[in-house]
């Protein structure tokens, strides 16, 4: 005797979190039963498979009816068909767009298209995540990407508010939005030491100081884009490494303020102008679109990787960087000091933050 | 033009991308009442768009308001071809025609595609102006209230209940006109839908004018079902009990829960309506028999003035218990034993609990008589019914009960559709009546349907009758006929009228069995007065003085003695003490029926109770009850030759006693395998199907005090010579004996040991005996003495003759009691747990199982049944682990068998949590509770509306009014009155006596002045929790009630019936996928129109149809499902009492009142 047709439903939608994280896992019925039997739920509950077979399919199928509304949690909340307890509703979106950050690292910066799409094998593979998992965090990624790419103001509260998501999670959103926006390369080799949480900070503190919404909160262009003009504007601050004497009085008065503060200090001296063109042009090349690519990878190449060799501590940059962005407001004839101290402010967060092995 | 109807479209969000290329949609609305339609503008390029419309008015007369729903369709505007549909919304407007209810209905309602679900919601408001229609002849019933719940609503109180109301409407079915043939599915679907809402309107309707007619204003219990037979038409029919309901103030919510006793006694003296639960003669007199001695109430009351043995409040009529029959009407009864009815229809007598009993030895064939009394027989043992007779009340009782009787025998049916009474309403259960027929489905040959298809209405309903009347069989005749019958069978059993009554069908092809089943039951005349309102009125007035004086003069002397005796003091039962009065039988001993063992009863041991008890109704509040209850189930296969019309008939009669029969002796075995005496709630269904019937009865098994301990069961071989044979039978016995005791400890059955003395000595009634009338006392006490050597020892023999037998036994034991920590009945409460927490799950579970057996047997499809149904518990069990402990309450099974080999069960019961720890303290006493409980449910049925907050009183000096009632309420539990606080009780009642005497009767007004106040407290309270989120929540339940809430208000009535269909089964997930989403979607629409109509809960929820059909090969499938509950607005008891006393009425008149009126 075999059952054709088996259904349940609840008034109120019944939920469980574990057939949930299951689904969500991308496991199919028959694994999540065998899951959930290794689980000793059957010795627990005194039931048989077949009754736990039964369960997992009927909370499948309203969790695959769900999806639907899952994609625009707004309406999870407005929809009549499933009635669902607000902590329940809240639950449901937090655990369907909650991501492994093995796999956000992997698709970091990478353009969230189809193409990429047909990679998620190899990075299923690489990173231990189940493939039907990749894809659903993959379209989660780019669904929400899709929302917020025209929208104005600040990124993260505009996920929060499209997505209903918490805080925390939104603000990584807007990190992957913004890498996949400007595209910045991490996959290269040097840059494996780094965390998608590195990321995620450095994406934060960008676009916390450099982006328009930093400044002028009903501002005319997308969070997730760095304000051309302000690019522009970067190219002034070449004037500190380009002029001889700007150069010489930056390094002077650094050295003078760091002299026997620091471990470092004979390194430091050896390498200020190279540190400090490094530093400068890292701006300077972001107004092409190609140089962005480049631009964690600069940053390691040229600022983190000499310190790490020169045995740098995580104090000792610290402190360099607090003088070095401060020094110019002492320099004579140096006009840009906001602009300096605003590029210079997201600069030290991502090389304080990526300092580390 | 008696009527308005405004409507305004508000807006619409989440509408379905209709425009491929601009992915948005251009939608508009069409708003349709009766031949009118409006249309809203068209919103470009929008799923979200916002009409904000003009109010479209309808101005139609009530009848069309009545029959009519409103019918409202979105559609996607197109230039070039035609505008596409994207759903509909039908709208009942029924709750706004009746002022108490919802006066606007306004709200998102799912927009609705018979083909692809639910696209999208729109915002709709409508109102109703209603124009008072004085015209006599008219043919609406506007006004009268319909409720699904079995019993009296919670905030109402019955005055009358008037009876039996049934109506039918047969119309073709649109799916098998000759135009489905070019339409598409949508359309007809459409149709269908829409003309089967046209059909329960006017079924509605019709139903209502009968109640006008018998000056009611209510249906309760009201049930209407779908038969849908095919080729031969639709049928749309409805039963229910008239009532005359009145509205309580809300200020009942008010009060606290347990201490209804007190309050019982105290609302008498002021009670100013026909039916308090004191006995009242006048209005149980009729008008026409002035020639009563007795009857003017004046008289009566001095009559129990005199004496003073019996409390002026339960007075004499309600004598105590310990009278003997009396048989003022010696007959001998002819006792004629009739053939069935062979040729298409086969009526049978399932009827008593007790046949099974003794049909273990005897042929079922005698199962197949019925047995008929004549007229005298049956009022000797209506009177003998009504229990006992005192002193004084004796022959006054007997002729009121005369009374009652031609009262009842006036009705064409003394059925009531309710399933739980006011205290007092039941005297006396004989057992359950049924009866069943087969018919063949005929199709319409009446030319005259075609002439009427024709008229301008695009459906116009007929009344079979109208033009079939040439036709002798019509679907009027045959119900009317098994409902003969099963008043035959309840006059069998000595009783005059027939409770918890439903009807139902199972139709496969053009067969169809119809079936009725109830309860036989002696009730108490005092609800059922026919007298008009204005007359009862003036009975009223002239009795109550004098019952007033009486009250103040002699209440304090004839209060105390019966102050010793607290059941008494409950006064529930006049004629038997509370609790075991309604076990009592009602037929006459020494006539009965059917063979049975009768006892004295273990409760007062002054009447006979038979050994087990089955009835369809629910437990009586104020049964008293050993431990807890539990879901019994007996389940039934039977193969049956496939055959055509009148031979497949006849062979479907052939088997029908047989299996109800043996579904009979399945539930007997059961109920004694779990050491109980009695069943409630009995439902037992037979499906048809093309080559099997299929029989499963449901039912709550309890043990009830007042009955007989049962007996074992033992197992008895045939071959007794056999060694190896003898070891299986001993080890099956041990086997049972096991499972009974670990049944008795699960269910918590310990009944109070009773001395043997108690038990065997005849009970010492001379001066009783001197009194009886019959002759035959004698062997009246010879029954006494085989009953009691059948209550001690005698266990129930099973035979094992056969493989069969062993199979029975088998499955016997094959069920499986549920996991630790849930209980399961098909009742509203469960025996036994009484502190319910709020927490509720309603839910529907639906199976389709393949018989997959090439050469099926009856054993193996008896099996595989009982397969289905044992793994649909476990897996509901297991489903609802997470609110363990609860108890799965009102489980209610559906048997169908769609095709061949497919047998589809579909449940529908809720889950609600109860408190542990409280329940251990309630087995602890579970008499005490459940008298408890039997008080708490009075305070909720019987309510007086009387003012206790009028300004004289509040400034008399023994305010403490509360205190006194707890007294008096802790005093039931404690039989040893404290005697002060009665004493101040007395007081307060002579007191009140005096005013009401000094002429200052200004009751329900003053309530009335009173209840808005608390009502709009109530909405300012209820408010903020629906605009937390952004759907408000509505509770389901199958019950009338929500455990920890009060009902306040009612809102209308919810009959919904919806199709659905696909033509892409397997990309909506299969079978399953589609019913699941279907039934989701029935549930969402369900609580939008509740919402709608400011509700936030539907009580009495029911499915009454689930049909479904699949055709895998091409991908379809369809399902058709009904629906109904009652909308209801309540507020949580934890809110009230969060509530501040309220001043000036203060403290103690919201405690006061609030009892009083609840």
């Amino acid at each position: 005797m075999s059952s054709d047709l088996d259904v349940f439903v609840g008034n109120t939608t019944l939920i469980d979190e574990e057939v949930y994280r299951l689904w969500l896992d991308g496991h199919s019925v028959a694994e999540a039963v065998a899951r959930r039997l290794r689980g000793g739920l059957l010795e627990r509950e005194a039931t048989s498979v077949a009754v736990l077979q039964s369960d997992t399919r009927d909370h499948y199928r309203t969790f695959q009816m769900l999806e639907r509304l899952l994609h625009a949690p707004p309406r999870l909340l407005q929809q009549l068909l499933f009635q669902i307890p607000p902590e329940r509703q809240a639950l449901l979106v937090q655990r369907y767009y909650a991501f492994d950050e093995a796999l956000a690292r992997e698709l970091l910066g990478k353009k969230l298209s189809k193409g990429t799409k047909k990679e998620l094998d190899e990075v299923s593979a690489r990173t231990g995540v189940g493939i039907r998992s990749c894809r659903r965090q993959f379209d989660n990624f780019k669904r929400v990407f899709k929302a917020v790419e025209e929208l104005r103001g600040p990124l993260a509260e505009n996920i929060q508010q499209l997505f209903l998501l918490p805080p925390s999670l939104a603000r990584d959103y807007a990190a992957i939005v913004f890498f996949a926006n400007s595209r910045f390369e991490t996959g290269k080799r040097r840059l494996q030491f780094l965390s998608f949480g590195d990321f995620a900070a450095c994406a934060q503190s960008m676009m916390a100081h450099w982006s328009q919404g930093a400044l002028a909160p009903e501002a005319a262009e997308p969070d997730g884009d760095l304000p051309k003009s302000f690019l522009q504007d970067l190219k002034e601050l070449k004037v500190l490494v380009t002029d001889k004497d700007l150069l010489d009085q930056h390094k002077s008065l650094v050295c003078s303020a760091l002299r026997g503060k620091i471990s470092v200090y004979n390194e430091l001296e050896a390498n200020f102008k190279a540190l400090s063109r490094a530093l400068v042009n890292v701006g300077g090349k972001l107004t092409h679109a190609r140089d962005v690519r480049d631009f964690f990878v600069d940053l390691v190449e040229k600022v983190i990787e000499p310190c790490r060799s020169d045995k740098w501590s995580p104090g000792d940059l610290r402190l360099f960087l607090q003088h070095y962005t401060a020094a110019p407001r002492n320099l004579p004839g140096f006009r840009h000091q906001a602009l300096w101290e605003r590029y210079m402010a997201a600069i030290s967060a991502c090389l304080l933050r990526m300092f580390h092995d | 033009m008696p009527g308005k109807l405004k409507v305004k479209i508000v807006a619409g969000r989440h509408l379905p991308v209709m425009d491929r290329a601009s992915d948005l949609t251009d939608a508009f609305v069409e708003v349709k009442f009766g031949n009118t339609t409006f249309k809203t503008d068209v919103y470009p390029k929008s799923l979200n768009p916002q009409w904000n419309s003009e109010w479209f008015k309808f101005e139609v007369d009530d009848e069309e308001l009545q029959d009519e729903p409103l019918q409202i369709t979105v559609l996607d505007h197109d230039t070039y071809s035609a505008n596409d549909a994207i759903g509909k919304v039908y709208i009942d407007i029924d709750p706004l025609l009746y002022s108490e209810a919802a006066t606007v209905i306004s709200g998102w309602f799912p927009i609705y595609d018979t083909i692809h679900g639910i696209r999208g919601e729109i915002n709709v408001v409508v109102k109703v102006d209603l124009f008072n229609d004085l015209n006599r002849f008219r043919q609406s019933s506007c006004g009268v209230k319909f409720f699904c719940t079995t019993s009296i609503p919670k905030c109402y109180r019955a005055v009358v209940i008037h009876g039996f109301v049934e109506e039918l409407v047969v119309n073709e079915d649109p799916e098998y006109q000759w135009i489905d043939r070019i339409r598409t599915p949508r359309a007809s679907n459409e149709a269908r839908q829409r003309l089967i809402s046209l059909m329960s309107g006017e079924l509605q309707r019709k139903i209502g004018l009968k109640v006008l007619e018998m000056r009611g204003n209510a249906v309760v219990g009201y049930l209407q079902c779908f038969d849908l037979e095919g080729e031969s038409g639709l049928v749309v029919r409805a039963i229910g009990t008239a009532c005359t309901l009145d509205k309580l103030s809300n200020t009942s919510a008010f009060l606290p829960a347990c201490n209804s006793p007190s309050k019982e006694m105290k609302e008498i003296p002021f009670n100013e309506d026909p039916n308090p639960n004191t006995y009242s003669s006048g209005p149980s007199t009729p008008l026409k028999n002035q020639t009563y001695s007795f009857s003017p109430s004046k008289s009566y009351s001095r009559q129990s003035s005199s004496s003073d043995t019996d409390l002026s409040l339960t007075p004499k009529t309600a004598p105590s218990p310990q009278g003997p029959r009396i048989f003022l009407f010696p007959s001998s009864p002819t006792l004629s034993c009739d053939s069935p009815h062979l040729k298409k229809s086969c009526l049978l007598l399932s009827g008593s609990s007790i046949k099974p009993l003794h049909s273990s030895h005897v042929s079922p064939v005698v199962l197949r008589k019925s047995v008929s009394f004549t007229e005298e027989l049956l009022l000797a043992a209506s009177g003998m019914g009504s229990g006992s007779a005192g002193k004084e009340g004796g022959p006054f009782k007997t002729l009121l009960r005369q009374q009652t009787q031609s009262a009842l025998e006036q009705r064409e049916f003394p059925f009531f559709t309710l399933t739980t009474f006011p205290p007092g309403f039941l005297v006396h259960v004989g057992g359950v009546v049924s009866a069943r027929s087969v018919k063949l489905l005929d199709r319409i040959h009446n030319p005259a349907f075609v002439g009427i298809m024709g008229n301008t209405r695009s459906y116009k309903l007929l009344d079979w009758n109208s033009f079939n009347s040439d036709e002798p069989e019509t679907r009027d005749a045959w119900w009317a006929e098994i409902r003969q019958e099963i008043k035959s069978h309840a006059k069998a059993l000595g009783c005059h009228a027939v409770v918890g009554y439903s009807e139902s069908t199972s139709i496969c092809e053009e067969v169809c069995i119809l079936s009725a089943s109830g309860t036989a039951a002696v009730l108490n005349p005092r609800f059922l007065q026919d007298g008009t309102m204005e007359g009862c009125l003036e009975q009223r007035l002239s009795w109550q003085p004098g019952f007033f004086s009486i009250g103040s003069e002699k209440g304090e002397v004839d209060f105390f003695p019966q102050s010793q005796d607290s059941s008494s003091l409950l006064g529930i039962e006049e004629a038997s003490p509370p609790g075991c009065g309604f076990c009592h039988i009602p037929y006459d001993e020494l006539n009965m029926p059917f063979p049975a063992h009768l006892t004295y009863c273990y409760n007062c041991r002054k009447q006979k109770v038979p050994d087990v008890l089955f009835t369809t109704i629910d437990l009586p509040v104020e049964a008293i009850v050993v431990g807890k209850g539990c879901l019994i189930q007996a389940r039934l296969c039977r193969l049956k030759k496939k055959a055509q019309a009148e031979a497949n008939a006849t062979s479907i009669s052939n088997l029908l006693p047989f299996m109800e029969y043996e579904v009979h002796t399945q539930l007997m075995n059961k109920l004694k395998l779990r050491g109980m005496n009695a069943l409630f709630g009995l439902r037992i269904q037979i499906t048809v199907g093309e080559n099997m019937l299929m029989g499963l009865a449901s039912a709550t098994g309890v043990y009830l005090a007042a009955l007989p301990t049962p007996g074992g069961i033992q197992i008895a071989g045939k071959t007794p010579n056999d060694g190896t044979y003898e070891q299986h039978i001993s080890h099956m016995q041990k086997k049972i004996n096991d499972t009974i005791a670990k049944n008795k400890e699960l269910y918590e059955i310990n009944p109070p040991e009773l001395p043997e003395e108690i038990i065997g000595s005849p009970i010492p009634e001379p001066r009783q005996r001197s009194r009886l009338l019959r002759s035959q006392s004698e062997s009246s006490d010879e029954v006494t003495e085989l009953d009691l050597s059948h209550g001690k020892k005698d266990a129930f023999v099973l035979e094992i003759d056969d493989t069969d037998a062993m199979e029975d036994v088998h499955s016997l034991l094959t069920d499986v009691p549920p996991p630790s920590g849930f209980y399961s009945c098909n009742t509203e409460i469960m025996p036994g747990i009484n502190n319910w927490t709020p927490e509720i799950q309603m839910f529907t579970a639906v199976r389709v199982s393949r018989l997959s057996n090439i050469n099926p047997t009856n054993q193996t499809l008896n099996k595989n049944f009982n397969d289905l149904c044992e793994n649909l518990l476990k897996s509901l069990y297991f489903k609802l682990r997470s609110m363990v402990p609860c108890c799965l309450c009102h489980v209610n099974f559906t048997v169908a068998l769609p095709e061949d080999e497919l047998v589809q069960i579909a449940v529908t019961a809720v889950a609600i949590t109860y408190d542990k720890n409280q329940a251990l303290q309630a087995n602890k006493a579970p008499t005490e509770k459940s008298q408890q409980r039997a008080s708490t449910d009075n305070e909720e049925q019987l309510q007086f509306p009387l003012e206790l907050c009028s300004d004289p009183l509040s400034s008399q000096p023994f305010s403490p009014a509360k205190e006194v009632l707890e007294g008096a309420s802790s005093h039931t539990g404690i039989p040893a009155a404290q005697r002060d606080r009665c004493n101040s009780w007395i007081e307060l009642i002579k007191l009140k006596a005096q005013t009401i005497r000094r002429g200052s009767i200004k009751t329900t007004t003053s309530l009335e002045k009173a209840s808005p106040l608390a009502e709009g407290y109530l909405r300012h309270r209820s408010v903020p929790s629906g605009t937390n989120s952004t759907v408000s929540v509505v509770k389901m339940t199958p019950l009338s009630f929500l455990p920890g809430a009060k009902i306040t208000k009612y809102l209308g009535i919810i009959n919904m019936f919806f199709i659905r269909e696909t033509t892409s089964l397997r990309e909506e997930g299969g079978v399953s996928g589609f019913l699941h989403a279907f039934i989701a979607e029935v549930f969402a629409m369900v609580r939008a129109h509740v919402a709608a109509l400011g509700g936030n809960a539907v009580v009495s929820y029911i499915m009454k149809q689930c049909v479904f059909m699949e055709n895998p090969n091409k991908n379809q499938a369809q399902c058709l499902i009904n629906v109904s509950g009652d909308a209801v607005v309540f507020v949580r008891e934890s809110e009230l009492e969060v509530l501040p006393p309220q001043p000036a009425a203060a403290a103690q008149p919201t405690g006061a009142a609030g009892d009083v009126t609840t």
